[in-house]
């Protein structure tokens, strides 16, 4: 473990006391007040907005909305199938990771390609083109059109590059020596990987998965046109948040949005978290 | 490395992977939009509407794109190069669009900006800016959910060259300004082109905000992933795939374009 962790330690450049900084001149301070400005504007203040107007409601009509049949059923399939997702990824995506970077054959660049495609491609057309491998008119004959599979299917497909590009620069600054040190030893490569490799791709792998659980469970474009909103069974948490909006029902769309929200906010304080383990590790 | 047959089965069950995933259904949007040769592409360069409709996503995308940018690089140069009170929280917080869902993105900016019943939108309103159902609240959503894209790019290659450079250029007597452009913004080029590229193919896509905040309006707030939901909607599937098309164009090269300018991490 204290190898690893040596190991993982090669400078990328070295570290400077860059916490320090410079303190802010006026020009610096300006910039920085216009920054915070926009920033309030086009951000804080409107997700404010969404938990005030929640809290405006009251708790009662707020605990109301969320736990109303059909709601409840949205929140738990998008944060459950999220949840299903982020597992598939962990492994999946730490297994793309490890090929591109531990393994050399022809076509290695066409893959990195692929990995970023959906992250590049616009939701609605994520939801067009699986629709045309997955749909009515599959040349598989696989039709998973309006059943839940097509929503496990789309967020599969959007969270795809976010385990695989948070792992894969960790897995190539990687130093060998431990892992041949213990295979000198006679370690398997299974307790190699277990013991040497996995521990310092640990902090990556859950900062992959917290950005794939955030980017499924806020989730909307993809499933428009393939999982057929069905309530109760397809329908997730944005769509149930997007018919209050266009019934003018502002306050319950606010309380379900505030849901999405404190799952985002929680993302976010864990991602910091893991991020400032990382940079510590190297 | 020894020879070893899980190499191969690894390689085969990601390969495979991908192409199920990824590579088979984007082909067949491709396959989808020239099924009858170049007459749905024709059709929608032809229809008043969806040349419109292409045409505010372009505009809408490239006002973007300088916003964030412009934003993205002077947050960045703030954060690494300064100190100032709060800065973790702010640092944290600017990755808070990433994880939002784009619906509550659009609805957010509607509470705020809504011409009646948003908090600022009536007196905005009376002084005759109209944001929501109109292209500027289209800009403030597509803005909203790129934000950190930039900013993730620069930030890292900020702190990996250090700032001697920019020491040094001080204290011969440049200024702050002249330091920038003749100092820091070449060494951060790359990262900013990376940064603007993946900006551009998001906006360009932005679907859920947009449609919140747009009112989808024919010929005038109506962008073109709305009509690409619009038009398979209504069964007129050779024009949404035309336009699927045109977008995964975009959205394709701007990958390629990426992984070919960035440096290679591997070894």
């Amino acid at each position: 473990m204290s190898a690893t962790t040596v190991a993982t330690d090669r400078p990328a450049g070295d570290r400077r006391p860059a916490r320090a900084g410079l303190p802010l001149t006026r020009a610096s301070g300006l910039g920085l007040g216009i920054a915070m400005l926009w920033f309030s504007l086009l951000v804080l203040i409107p997700l404010a907005a969404v938990v005030v107007t929640s809290a405006g409601g009251g708790w009662s009509n707020f605990w109301h909305t969320v736990t109303n049949e059909q709601t409840a059923a949205a929140i738990k399939l998008t944060v459950g199938f999220a949840f299903l997702v982020t597992l598939v990824n962990v492994v999946m995506g730490t297994l793309i990771a490890w090929v591109l970077v531990r393994d050399r054959f022809f076509g290695k660049r066409a893959l990195e390609v692929l990995i970023d495609i959906p992250f590049a491609l616009p939701t609605i057309i994520a939801g067009l083109v699986l629709l045309s491998l997955y749909g009515p008119k599959s040349p598989l004959g696989i039709n998973v059109a309006n059943t839940r599979a097509s929503v496990f299917l789309a967020f599969l497909f959007v969270t795809l590059p976010f385990v695989v590009r948070t792992v894969q620069p960790v897995l190539a600054e990687l130093d060998k020596e431990a892992e041949e040190a213990a295979a000198s030893l006679g370690a398997s490569r299974l307790t190699i990987f277990r013991r040497i490799i996995l521990p310092s791709l640990t902090p990556a792998i859950a900062a992959g998965a917290a950005l794939s659980f955030a980017r499924a469970v806020g989730e909307y474009g993809s499933l428009v046109l393939l999982s057929g909103n069905l309530p109760m069974r397809t329908e997730v948490t944005s769509v149930r948040i997007l018919s209050s909006i266009e019934n003018d029902n502002l306050d319950s769309a606010a309380a379900v949005a505030t849901v999405l929200l404190a799952i985002s906010l929680t993302v976010i304080v864990t991602l910091d978290l893991l991020q400032r383990r990382m940079v510590r590790r190297g | 490395m020894v020879r070893n047959p899980t190499k191969y089965v690894l390689r085969l069950v990601i390969v495979a992977y991908l192409v199920l995933l990824v590579a088979w259904p984007v082909t067949l949007v491709v396959k989808n939009a020239f099924a009858d040769g170049l007459d749905s592409l024709r059709h929608i360069f032809d229809d008043p509407d969806l040349t419109h409709a292409l045409g505010l996503t372009v505009q809408v995308a490239l006002i973007s794109v300088v916003i964030n940018t412009v934003f993205g690089v002077g947050i960045s140069l703030l954060l690494v190069r300064y100190r100032f009170p709060g800065k973790r929280l702010l640092s944290a917080l600017l990755d808070m669009p990433l994880s939002v869902s784009p619906i509550v993105v659009g609805f957010s900016l509607v509470l705020v900006y809504g011409g009646r019943t948003g908090w600022f939108g009536p007196t905005l309103e009376n002084a005759g800016l109209q944001i929501i159902f109109a292209t500027p609240g289209i800009v403030m959503a597509t803005v909203f959910v790129a934000l950190p894209l930039v900013i993730r790019e620069v930030v890292p290659v900020l702190e990996e060259i250090g700032d001697e450079q920019e020491q040094a250029a001080r204290s011969l007597g440049a200024n702050a300004l002249q330091t920038f452009r003749r100092i820091t913004l070449p060494a951060i080029k790359w990262g900013v082109v990376y940064g603007v590229v993946l900006s551009l193919a998001r906006s360009l896509g932005e679907f859920g905000a947009v449609k919140v905040v747009s009112g989808n309006v024919l010929g005038e707030t109506r962008t073109a992933t709305l009509a690409v939901e619009e038009l398979y909607q209504n069964f007129n599937t050779d024009s949404a795939y035309a336009i699927a098309f045109l977008l995964t164009l975009v959205a394709v090269a701007s990958v390629i374009v990426v992984s070919v300018i960035r440096p290679k991490e591997d070894r």
